[in-house]
C-alpha cells in the first residue's frame, strides 16, 4: 500500500511536467495544425531561463578586504551578491526563492520568444505538409539547444528550490499510513503548480470569449475562419501561451532535474507520446495522459516490476503509445475528425 | 522520354559509378579525398538512398531509421566475435537482421499514416536505443559499445558461451587456422578492409545500391510507391491493397539502413547504441531532403555534403579561426572568433541545425530541385537566345 | 437480374439522417441515374458501395456478395470503379502513368510486387493506356504531369482510370461538372459507347441533358431516401419530383 502510494506520488511531478507540455503542444497542434518538435527546446529555454535569472541574480560584488590575508598572503576578496548589497536581508531571501522567482522572468521571456517564433517562422508553415512542419521546427530545436550549449555548457547546472521546501514531507503521518512515505516538498510544490497552470488554461479557454473561439477553432478550423475572426492574430497569442506554459514547466522543473541543453528533446519525444495516447486535439487527453503515463513510468520503475520484465521502466511509455495507437487510434479522448489522414 | 529512358538510365548509372571509383582522385582538390572520410561518404549514401525509397517515393517519414544502422552494426560485430572476420558473413546477416527488425517494426508502425506514423517509428527507435542501454547489454555491451577483441585462449575457449565482453572466438577463422596478432582487421577474403580497399568495398556497395533503388523507382513497384505518396486513397479505390508495398518500401529501406551500419562496423569494428539515436535518425532525413527527396541523386549528395561539412566545420577549432582572422585589428578578430566559434568545431551541430531550417524554408524540393531549375534557366536562355538569332537572321 | 441491390441502408452522420431506409435495385447492363437536390446523400450511398463509409444497418449486394466490410480495394477488384465529384487523380504523376496504375491493379492483383520489372516492359498495358488516352482525348498530353491538367481533363482522365480496368460496375458522381458543352457531349458519346461493352453504371448528374440522353432508369432521392423510381419518362411528369427539388431549393 505505502509502495503504491509512493509509486504515485513520484509519477505526479514528472506527469505534471509531460502534462504541462503536451498541452501547449496539443494547443497549438489542435488550432493553428502545426506540430511543433521544437515544443520541447522551449521547455528547454524555459528551464535555462531559471539558470539565468539565477545567475543574474547572483551576480557578486568583489571587495578585496586588505586587512585580512588568504593563505597566498594576498588581500582577501570579499564576493556578496549584489542584491544582498543592495537589498540585505531581504536579498538574501529573494536568492533563496530564485527558481519560483524566475517564473516572473521566464514569462515575458518567453511569451516574446514564442511570438517572435510564430510571426517569423511558423506562419509561414501553416499551409505546408506535416512533414515540413516537423522537419523545420526539428530544425530549430536544434539550433536552439545548441546555443543554449554554447553558452551554458554541457552539463546539467542544478538549481535548488527555497530552503523552506528544501526537505521531504512525510505524507505517510498525514494519511495515517506510517513513516514510510516520504516525498521531496518541491516535488509537491510542483505538482501543485502544474494542476494550477492547468486549471488557469482551461479556465481561460472555457469563460473568456478568446477562449471560446480558440475551442470552435479546435473543432472546425475552417468554420471560424469564414466567422470572419481575425483568426491570424488568436494564432499568435496561443502560440505564446504554449510558450509560456512550456517555459514555466521548465523553469519550476529545474530543482527536481538539474537542465541541460538537450533535456528538450527528451521531454519533446515523450511529449508527444502523451500528446498521441490522449488523442490529438485533446486538452484534457492530454493532461490525463500526462499525469497517467508519468505514474505508469514510476511504477515500471519498481524494482519488483524490472525484476518481472526487465527492461520495463525504458519502453513503458512508448509501448502504451503503440498500443494505444493501434487499438484507439484516436487515443484516450481524441476527437472524430481531428487529424485523421 | 519513355522510350529513351532506360538509356538515359544506364549513362546516368556509368557516370555515377566512374565519379563514385574516381573519388579519391576527384575529390583531392576539396581535400575530401581520404579513406575515412570518403568512406563515410559512401556509406551514408548508402543508407540515404536507403531512406529515400522509403520517404522520397511514398512520403512516409519514419523518425526512427537509426535504429537499423545500429542493429545492423551490432549484428555485423557479431559476427566477427563468433565467426570470421570475413566482411561477407556479416554484411550478408547485417541485412538479414536489419530487414527482419524492419518487417516487425513496419508491420505495426504502418498500421497508421502521416504524423502518427513519425511518431510510432521515433517511439520504436527510441525503445532500441533505451533497451540497447539497458536490458540488453549483454548484446550490445552497453555504454561501451561492443568491439572485436582478441581471441580467446583455446584451453577456456569451451567457458564462452554468450558473453563475450573482453575476448573473441571466431570459429571459422579458428577452423581455417587464421593466425591473429592482437585485435585483427576486417578483410575480404584475406584483402584488408582498411584506406582504399575499405572505400572500394563501400563504393562497390553503393554502386549496387543506387542501381538497385534506380531500378526499382522505375518499376511499377516504384510507380505504386509514387502514387501513395501523390494519393493514397485514391489508389486503394484503384484496387491496390497498399500497406504490403509500403511494408516492401520500408523492408527494403530497413535493409539499406543495416548495410549501412555494416559498413560501418567493417570500417571501424564496433557499435555503440548512440548510432541508434533520434539524431542520427534525424541526419539521413536531414541528408535527404537536402539533396532533395525522391529524387535518385539528390540523397547521396546530400550525404556527401553533410558529411564533408561535419568533417571541416568539426575540425576548426579556436587556433585555425585566430589564423584565419588575423588579418583584423584585436577587438574585431576576438569578435569574429567568438562568433564562428559557435557554428564550428563543437558547434557543428548549430550549423547542421540552421542547413536544415534553411532548406526546409527556402528549398523544400533539396539541392536537386534546385538544380534542375538553374539548368531550366540556363536552357530557356540558350533556346530565346537561338530562337532571336533566327528570326533576326 | 439486379446486379446491385441495397436493402434498407441507414447513415447518420451525427444528427444527421444522411441515408434513411434507402433500398435500390441496380438492373445488370443499364445506366441508373440518381437524381436528388443538393445534399440529399447521393455522394454518400457511393462511399457506402465503395467501402469509404460504412452504413449503420441495411446490406449491399453486388452480385450475391456483400460489400459491407470490405475493404475499398477489394472491392475495386470485385468490378467496382468510381469517378469522384471532385477529380481524385494522382497529381504528381504523367497522365499515361495515372492510367496504367489502374490497369496493373486490374492485372496484376491488388498486391504483387514486381520492382524489377520496368514500367514500358509491358508493352499490351502501355498500349491500352495510349489507346484509352486517344478515346479521351488526352494522348497529346499523356507526358505531361496530371497536375497541370485543365479541371474537365482531369474529369476526363479519372474516367479513363476507371474504363481501363473494364469494371463490371462504374460509378460516376456528376462526371460532366465543369465541363464544357462540347466536352459534355463528348463524355456522353463516350458513355454511351461503353454501354455497348455491357458495363453497369450509376451515375449522379444534374445536368438532365446528360440524364435523359444516357440513363435507362432513374431513381430520385431526397433526405436520403428514395421518393421516385422509372424509366425517363416516367419521372418527367411526377409531380413528386418537381416537388422534392423545388422543396429541396426552398429548405
Ligand atoms: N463525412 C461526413 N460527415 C458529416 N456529414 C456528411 C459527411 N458526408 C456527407 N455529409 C452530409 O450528408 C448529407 C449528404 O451529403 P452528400 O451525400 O454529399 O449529398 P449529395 O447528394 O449532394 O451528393 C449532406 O448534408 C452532407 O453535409
Ligand atoms: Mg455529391
Amino acid at each position: 500500500m505505502d509502495a503504491i502510494i509512493l509509486q504515485i506520488l513520484n509519477g505526479l511531478d514528472k506527469g505534471g511536467a509531460y502534462a504541462l507540455i503536451a498541452l501547449g503542444l496539443t494547443l497549438t497542434f489542435g488550432t493553428l495544425g502545426v506540430v511543433n518538435f521544437a515544443h520541447g527546446a522551449l521547455f528547454m529555454l524555459g528551464a535555462f531561463c531559471a539558470v539565468s535569472f539565477n545567475k543574474l541574480i547572483s551576480l557578486e560584488q568583489v571587495v578585496l578586504d586588505a586587512t585580512q590575508k588568504t593563505a597566498w598572503g594576498t588581500a582577501l576578496e570579499i564576493r556578496t551578491p549584489y542584491i544582498e548589497v543592495w537589498f540585505g536581508d531581504i536579498g538574501t531571501v529573494l536568492l533563496d526563492y530564485s527558481v519560483p522567482l524566475s517564473i516572473l522572468f521566464a514569462i515575458p521571456v518567453m511569451l516574446i520568444f514564442g511570438v517572435v517564433m510564430e510571426r517569423g517562422l511558423i506562419k509561414h508553415f501553416y499551409n505546408r505538409p506535416h512533414a515540413d512542419q516537423i522537419l523545420v521546427t526539428f530544425g530549430l530545436a536544434i539550433v536552439l539547444q545548441e546555443i543554449i550549449k554554447h553558452y551554458f555548457g554541457a552539463n546539467p547546472i542544478p538549481q535548488f528550490a527555497p530552503d523552506i521546501v528544501a526537505g521531504s514531507a512525510n505524507i505517510g503521518l498525514w494519511l495515517g499510513l506510517g513513516d514510510s512515505v516520504v516525498y521531496p516538498w518541491w516535488r509537491l510544490v510542483y505538482f501543485a503548480f502544474s494542476a494550477i497552470v492547468i486549471f488557469g488554461v482551461f479556465a481561460f479557454l472555457q469563460f473568456t470569449t478568446f477562449g471560446m473561439v480558440v475551442r470552435a477553432g479546435m473543432r472546425d478550423r475552417e468554420m471560424v475562419s469564414l466567422l470572419g475572426i481575425n483568426i491570424e492574430r488568436r494564432f499568435t497569442i496561443i502560440f505564446g501561451l504554449a510558450a509560456v506554459v512550456a517555459g514555466m514547466a521548465g523553469a519550476m522543473y529545474t530543482p527536481i532535474l538539474p537542465p541541460d541543453y538537450h533535456m528538450g528533446m527528451d521531454f519533446l519525444v515523450l511529449s508527444f507520446v502523451v500528446v498521441v495516447v490522449g488523442g490529438m486535439g485533446s486538452l484534457g487527453g492530454a493532461v490525463a495522459a500526462g499525469f497517467l503515463l508519468g505514474v505508469l513510468q514510476s511504477f515500471a520503475s519498481m524494482n519488483e516490476i524490472k525484476s518481472i520484465i526487465p527492461g520495463i521502466d525504458q519502453i513503458i511509455i512508448y509501448l502504451v503509445a503503440v498500443v494505444i495507437l493501434l487499438t484507439l487510434p484516436r487515443g484516450l479522448m481524441g476527437r472524430k475528425g481531428v487529424m485523421e489522414d | 522520354m519513355f522510350g529513351n529512358s532506360s538509356r538515359a538510365d544506364w549513362i546516368m548509372l556509368i557516370a555515377f559509378s566512374a565519379f563514385v571509383l574516381a573519388a579519391p582522385i576527384l575529390l583531392k582538390p576539396f581535400g575530401a579525398a581520404y579513406p575515412d572520410l570518403l568512406q563515410k561518404f559512401a556509406i551514408y549514401g548508402i543508407f540515404a538512398i536507403g531512406f529515400n525509397i522509403l520517404f522520397g517515393l511514398t512520403g512516409y517519414l519514419s523518425f526512427g531509421h537509426a535504429a537499423f544502422l545500429g542493429v545492423g552494426s551490432y549484428a555485423s560485430v557479431w559476427m566477427f566475435k563468433l565467426f570470421t572476420m570475413n566482411v561477407i558473413p556479416a554484411v550478408l546477416f547485417s541485412i538479414v537482421v536489419a530487414g527482419l527488425f524492419a518487417y516487425i517494426i513496419g508491420f505495426v508502425s504502418l498500421r497508421r499514416s502521416g504524423i502518427y506514423f513519425s511518431i510510432l517509428t521515433l517511439a520504436f527507435a527510441q525503445m532500441s536505443y533505451n533497451l540497447a542501454y539497458s536490458v540488453l547489454t549483454p548484446i550490445t555491451n552497453g555504454e561501451t559499445g561492443l568491439q572485436v577483441r582478441q581471441l580467446v585462449p583455446a584451453d577456456r575457449a569451451a567457458d564462452y558461451v554468450f558473453i563475450l565482453r573482453d575476448e573473441d572466438l571466431r570459429w571459422v577463422d579458428q577452423a581455417f587456422g587464421v593466425v591473429e596478432e592482437g585485435i585483427p582487421i576486417t578483410n575480404l577474403f584475406g584483402m584488408k578492409m582498411s584506406g582504399y580497399p575499405g572505400f572500394y568495398f563501400c563504393a562497390v556497395l553503393l554502386i549496387l545500391g543506387f542501381f538497385i533503388a534506380m531500378r526499382i523507382a522505375r518499376s511499377n513497384f516504384g510507380m505504386v510507391l509514387k502514387a501513395i505518396k501523390s494519393n493514397q486513397n485514391r489508389l486503394s479505390y484503384t484496387g491496390v491493397n497498399t500497406r504490403p508495398y509500403l511494408l516492401a518500401a520500408f523492408v527494403i529501406s530497413g535493409m539499406y539502413a543495416g548495410l549501412a551500419g555494416a559498413l560501418l562496423a567493417v570500417t571501424d569494428p564496433l557499435a555503440g547504441a548512440e548510432r541508434m539515436q533520434w539524431t542520427a535518425s534525424g541526419e539521413v532525413v536531414l541528408m535527404t531532403i537536402l539533396g532533395g527527396a525522391g529524387t535518385l541523386l539528390g540523397p547521396v549528395l546530400g550525404a556527401g555534403i553533410i558529411k564533408y561539412f561535419e568533417n571541416i566545420f568539426s575540425s576548426i577549432n579556436d587556433t585555425v579561426l585566430e589564423n584565419v582572422f588575423s588579418f583584423l585589428p584585436t577587438t574585431l578578430q576576438e569578435i569574429s572568433i567568438a562568433v564562428t566559434s559557435m557554428f564550428v568545431g563543437e558547434g557543428w551541430h548549430l550549423t547542421l541545425g540552421l542547413m536544415f531550417m534553411i532548406i526546409v524554408i527556402f528549398l523544400p524540393g533539396g539541392l536537386m530541385q534546385g538544380l534542375n531549375h538553374l539548368i531550366g534557366l540556363f536552357k530557356r536562355k540558350i533556346s530565346t537566345k537561338s530562337v532571336s538569332a533566327d528570326s533576326s537572321g | 437480374m439486379a446486379i446491385l441491390e441495397v436493402a434498407d441502408v441507414n447513415k447518420r452522420f451525427g444528427g444527421l439522417h444522411a441515408l434513411h431506409h434507402l433500398n435500390l435495385q441496380v438492373e445488370e447492363g443499364t445506366t441508373h441515374a440518381i437524381i436528388g437536390p443538393n445534399g440529399a446523400g447521393k455522394s454518400t450511398l457511393l462511399n457506402c458501395f465503395v467501402g469509404r463509409l460504412i452504413p449503420e444497418t441495411g446490406s449491399v449486394t453486388f452480385n450475391d456478395a456483400s460489400l459491407l466490410g470490405l475493404k475499398p480495394h477489394q472491392i475495386n477488384q470485385l468490378g467496382v470503379s468510381r469517378v469522384f465529384q471532385t477529380p481524385e487523380i494522382f497529381e504528381d504523376l504523367s497522365v499515361l502513368e495515372n492510367v496504367m496504375i489502374p490497369a496493373f491493379a486490374k492485372a496484376d492483383g491488388a498486391f504483387r510486387i514486381n520492382a524489377w520489372q520496368r514500367m514500358e516492359s509491358r508493352a499490351e498495358i502501355c498500349d491500352e493506356a495510349k489507346h484509352i488516352l486517344e478515346e479521351m482525348g488526352l494522348v497529346e498530353q499523356r507526358e505531361v504531369l496530371s497536375s497541370t491538367l485543365s479541371r474537365g481533363d482531369k474529369r476526363r482522365l479519372e474516367l479513363a482510370m476507371c474504363l481501363i480496368q473494364h469494371p463490371k460496375l462504374l460509378l460516376l458522381d456528376e462526371p460532366t461538372a465543369g465541363m464544357s458543352r462540347a466536352d459534355t457531349n463528348n463524355t456522353i458519346e463516350l458513355l454511351k459507347g461503353i454501354s455497348e461493352h455491357g458495363i453497369t453504371k450509376i451515375i449522379i448528374e444534374h445536368d438532365m441533358h446528360v440524364v435523359f440522353s444516357l440513363a435507362d432508369r432513374i431513381s430520385v432521392l431526397a433526405q436520403g431516401t428514395v421518393i421516385a423510381e422509372g424509366t425517363p419518362d416516367e419521372i418527367k411528369g411526377d409531380p413528386k419530383v418537381i416537388e422534392a427539388y423545388l422543396g429541396g431549393e426552398l429548405g
